[in-house]
């Protein structure tokens, strides 16, 4: 199996479906390098992508995913769509395929927002984020880029900081490498890193910081969102930069010359001190880099049925 | 769609010759190798390309750059030729600008393979020339083209399939005409 007719989350795809993902992203990667980075395998497609959230990254990188395959994009923003008048997600989709759509891209609030609209068998559905559930694509990405830096990722140690309970990027990122081998830590506060998150992803779990960086070759730090303080989860952002935030002091806990990864937008000076942005450890702008390419190989291979020699 | 072997219409001796003979070919046409890049298709013209650049160096003791271009993403039959279409990789070795590129593949059918092959190229670059080097013509072109360099002419009918065979992929080195049994 390398890719099905829906990537809601990780379960859609084995070890074998995500092998066949990166390498497709690397020829894709190489069409991006061109002087005219577009093919026409795409050609005549169209891709609605419905955006229930705000998003700079993921958004814009299907978007632009989309044109160097060729593919139109649509780009629904919920605020300023009949979604505002109430329309539901399952008439959205419905409309999406009326319109002319071959396949839809959904970052939605609620968890499992996606897997509902791809049982509706109206059009493949590719989840771009769904309430703290999962974000398929942006664990590949990371995947990509690790392998771009590092190879494997099996035998590498990826340590996750942060604010893991609302988090589907660590929840699809840890699946996802500890897929392919590697060994994951989940590190945060208590109150956002209940013992049983290890378990049910089959990963470890750390509450020591220190602890948890030992031995890293990936660091990836989760943003902290405002929401979680204003909810009495976490103290406050200087709180949680003290506890918690990455330095390059902290880091050296870590391998020497460890990779930091950060899905974005990074909350700067919070779990991450701005510095360790411009290191050349740093592989914060490859991943967005990598999303473009990534994202062109799910959307041909959902839309073509294709995968990599 | 049971596939048959009819006959062996080239053996390894056979493919060694023709590569020999188009090599020289290719240089006394192009009267040298100044610019020339062999550019192969994939899957099997790759190793083909590779070939005659080896081959012209022996007698020129220049070895043109070889490049591999694939054109799977370019192809406008990915729905009817293969239920799952694979992506393989472009890799060429500079900026076509100005460069001479006799592109290689194995056998030349329809024409379709060498017309994504044509869209691939020039979205890569301007080169100054593009020809077309083919192990086998096997007619029935579908497209208004032609290869420059001919390994071997074999009139088929459609019925037929021709492959080809290398040792750098198959391990050893023959065309064969199969049919639907």
């Amino acid at each position: 199996m390398a890719i099905g007719t829906h990537l809601c989350d990780l379960d859609d795809l084995d070890a074998e479906g995500i092998a066949a993902v990166l390498y497709t992203a690397e020829s894709m990667a190489e069409i991006l390098a061109r002087p005219i980075p577009r093919v026409p395998a795409l050609r005549g497609r169209t891709v609605m992508l419905l955006f229930y959230e705000a998003s700079t990254r993921t958004r814009h990188s299907f978007e632009l995913a989309c044109k160097a395959l060729g593919a139109d994009s649509v780009s629904l923003a919920a605020a300023t769509s009949a979604v505002a008048k109430g329309e539901s997600l399952v008439d959205t989709v419905r409309t999406a395929r009326a319109l002319g759509a071959d396949a839809v891209v959904l970052r939605h609030p609620a968890s499992g927002a996606a897997r509902l609209a791809a049982a509706q068998g109206l059009l493949p559905v590719i989840n771009a984020g769904d309430g703290t559930h999962a974000h398929p694509t942006q664990a590949l990405l990371d995947l990509f880029t690790v392998r771009r830096h590092r190879g494997g990722p099996a035998g590498l140690r990826l340590t996750i900081v942060g604010d893991i309970l609302h988090s589907r990027v660590a929840r699809s990122s840890a699946q996802a490498f500890a897929r392919m081998g590697a060994d994951v830590v989940l590190c945060g506060p208590a109150t956002v890193l209940p013992p049983e998150a290890g378990a049910a992803l089959g990963v470890r779990v750390c509450h020591d910081l220190n602890a948890a960086l030992r031995g890293a070759d990936v660091v990836m730090a989760l943003r902290i969102q405002k929401e979680r303080m204003d909810g009495g989860l976490l103290p406050s952002a200087a709180e949680y930069r003290a506890g918690w935030g990455l330095d390059a002091e902290r880091l050296a806990a870590a391998c020497p010359g460890a990779l930091l990864l950060h899905p974005g937008p990074v909350n700067r000076g919070v779990e991450v001190t701005p510095d360790l942005l411009d290191r050349p450890e740093s592989a914060v702008d490859d991943q967005v880099k990598a999303g473009v390419a990534v994202r062109m190989a799910v959307l041909y291979m959902l839309l073509e049925g294709g995968a990599a020699e | 769609m049971a596939l048959v072997e009819k006959a062996v219409i080239m053996d390894e001796e056979a493919v060694g010759r023709a590569l020999r003979r188009m090599s020289h070919e290719i240089v006394e046409r192009l009267g040298g190798t100044g610019g020339l890049w062999l550019v192969g298709i994939r899957r099997r013209g790759v190793p083909l390309a590779q070939r005659l650049a080896r081959e012209i160096n022996a007698f020129e003791g220049l070895l043109p750059p070889t490049g591999e271009l694939d054109i799977t993403l370019y192809r406008d039959d990915l729905t009817t030729k293969h239920d799952r279409p694979q992506v393989g990789r472009t890799q060429m070795p500079g900026d076509p600008r100005g460069k001479t590129i006799v592109l290689v593949d194995d056998v030349l059918y329809t024409g379709r393979t060498v017309r994504a092959a044509l869209d691939a190229l020039v979205d890569l670059g301007r080169p100054a020339q593009i020809q077309l080097a083919v192990l086998i013509d096997r007619g029935h072109r579908e497209l208004p083209i032609r290869a420059d360099y001919v390994g071997k002419n074999v009139p088929t009918s459609r019925r037929e399939v021709i492959e080809v065979r290398l040792l750098e992929i198959d391990r050893r080195d023959e065309v064969v005409i199969m049919e639907q049994a």
